[in-house]
């Protein structure tokens, strides 16, 4: 640690025993970007998930909101540090999405509008884990939040959520997404603090 | 393992109020090498409990010995511009890395025309750039972009006649009387009547807030000048 | 304004200068998207956290990544087809 910067405080932030390990609690929504945010059109939306043995699943967005819908309360975890406890989305469950999807595959990409990529054990998508949601706090999800839908798995550092989600690839073997391969953890447990890669 | 380009304690001798929001920081830095107008530091501020926090600054001055000056505009919600504006006293110590960065800098032996663009708190490296020409025969031509006359940096400095120094205020907001020029973002007209025409072949400077730069430099190259010879520098969204 | 939530590549000189013993920001890069040719401190950089992305002012695509750990420095250069590094100065 270097020198102390006398009455520097930095963004306001609170220490909370509930918190993962090296967290801080924030109580404003802080917005990383890793590119221009991409705006998309609800009638050109598409969700989609393919599987290695060729089968493709689409969603457009009237049929996307027809779905059986959930309001999950989340506490987010993101890697730069900040938490934050209680959040309110609306958005459908993966394991609606997954359930007529069939498929050996173990692993999952996520890939964006933009070009972003996430990856994740397919296992982490199920059993009430992980949605696609589409409103934070009663409104529609903000673009710079990833609207006009996010993928949402808060069990995991927030860069596995990700924003402006276009669709999500089954695949057997593991592959490594954007900030993946750039330094970060594989995984990315919180509660197990892998934030970089060997942590 | 490397040599890596080490964080500098920095104590702050002398502090000047530009604008009611800005001020101009001088640092002794014991050790510092020197530096060429254009490049910047980085500045790192620790809270007690060890979180930290990084931003760029252009250096202000020219090169002075360990003397380092830099101006900070402060930025309404920001997280460490607030600080450096209104915390920081005489005496305190901060940390800093570099001098950093050899693309946006003017080198003082170069002959072309020099034309520098500023908006904001974009003048900062401008303004090391034309107090290190010293006695060069350089001729150059600044466009400061300002909001109104309060904002105004370096006043007593620039207001000052340079010879072979021109300097043309463009206000966006609200204009002295006797201004000459309807307030307004930058636009083709001031850069032809205040700039170098492109058959000069000027190195051009363009700094300020990333909307800023992109207006500047799409009408320099609309203009004909060669995206070869614009050099820029974007302190973000945000930046005055 | 979120569209213009960037910085230059000038931007990168401090970060990268942590691990290079000279200034990276000059030398010339070609991006494997669109085939542009210019200096590091031209590209449009995004962050810094969780880390520096810089794209192509041409195409958008990312060049480099930089990522900095506690203990260790990732950089990864994933768009540039070669980097022309000045060696006199
Ligand atoms: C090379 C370089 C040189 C610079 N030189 C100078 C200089 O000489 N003088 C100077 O005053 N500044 C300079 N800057 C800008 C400076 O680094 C800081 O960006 C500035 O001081 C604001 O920092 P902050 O911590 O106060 O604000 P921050 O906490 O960074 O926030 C800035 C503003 O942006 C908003 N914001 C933050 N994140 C986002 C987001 N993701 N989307 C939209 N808005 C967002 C915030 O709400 C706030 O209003 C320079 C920047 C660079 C890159
Ligand atoms: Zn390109």
């Amino acid at each position: 640690m270097g020198i102390i910067s006398r009455a520097f405080q930095g963004r306001p932030r609170d220490h909370d025993e509930k918190l993962p390990p090296g967290q801080y609690l924030v109580h404003d929504f802080p917005v990383l970007s890793a590119g221009p945010t991409p705006r998309v059109p609800l009638d050109r939306w598409e969700f989609a998930i393919d599987t290695p043995e060729g089968e493709v699943h689409r969603w457009s967005w009237e049929e996307f909101q027809a779905l059986p819908q959930e309001t999950p309360t989340v506490d987010l975890h993101c890697v730069t540090k900040w938490s934050k406890f209680g959040t309110e989305w609306k958005g459908v469950s993966l394991d609606v999405l997954m359930e007529d999807v069939e498929s050996a595959a173990e692993y999952a990409l996520a890939y964006s509008h933009g070009g972003y990529t996430t990856n994740l054990p397919l296992e982490d998508l199920l059993d009430g884990k992980a949605w696609i949601v589409y409103e934070f706090d009663g409104e529609e999800l903000a673009p710079a939040h990833g609207g006009p839908a996010r993928l949402l798995v808060p069990h995991l550092y927030l860069w596995k959520s990700a924003k402006w989600v276009k669709g999500i690839r089954l695949l057997n073997e593991d592959w490594p997404g954007f900030w993946e391969t750039a330094g970060y953890h594989n995984y990315g447990d919180p509660w197990r603090e892998q934030r970089y890669q060997g942590d | 393992m490397i040599k890596r380009l080490t964080w500098r304690v920095a104590t702050v001798t002398e502090i000047r109020q530009e604008t009611p929001t800005a001020r101009t920081l001088v640092f002794d830095v014991p050790g510092w090498p020197g530096h060429l107008p254009g490049q910047h530091v980085d500045v790192k501020l620790t809270a007690d409990d060890g979180y930290s926090a990084q931003r760029s600054y252009s250096v202000a001055n020219g090169d002075d010995g360990e003397r380092v000056e830099l101006t900070v505009q402060r930025v309404g919600d920001g997280e460490v511009s607030p600080y450096l504006t209104e915390v920081l006293e005489v005496g305190d110590q901060i940390e800093l890395r570099g001098p950093v960065g050899g693309w946006f800098v003017w080198r003082p032996h170069s002959s072309p025309p020099v034309l520098l663009i500023g908006g904001g708190s974009g003048i900062v490296p401008l303004m090391a750039m034309i107090r290190s020409r010293g006695k060069s025969d350089t001729p150059f031509r600044l466009l400061y972009s300002l909001r109104d006359p309060g904002q105004l940096f370096y006043a007593g400095e620039l207001e000052k006649v340079m010879a072979g120094v021109e300097v043309a205020y463009l206000y966006t907001r609200t204009a002295p009387p006797d201004a000459g020029r309807a307030p307004g973002r930058i636009r083709a007209a001031d850069l032809i009547a205040y700039g170098w025409p492109p058959e000069t072949a000027p190195d051009v400077f363009v700094c300020g807030p990333t909307g800023f730069v992109e207006a500047a430099a799409d009408l320099l190259t609309g203009l004909g000048h060669d995206p070869a010879k614009i050099k820029t520098e974007r302190f973000g969204p945000t930046g005055g | 304004m979120e569209h213009l939530d960037y910085q230059d590549g000038n931007a990168l000189a401090g970060p990268l200068s942590e691990i290079f013993t000279f200034d990276v920001t000059v030398a010339q890069g070609t991006c494997a998207g669109c085939g542009r040719r210019g200096a590091l401190a031209e590209l449009r950089v995004y962050g810094p956290e969780p880390g520096l992305v810089a794209r192509c002012p041409g195409c958008e695509e990312v060049v480099l990544t930089f990522v900095r750990g506690p203990k260790d420095a990732w950089l990864d250069l994933r768009g540039s087809v070669s980097l022309r590094i000045p060696i006199t100065e």
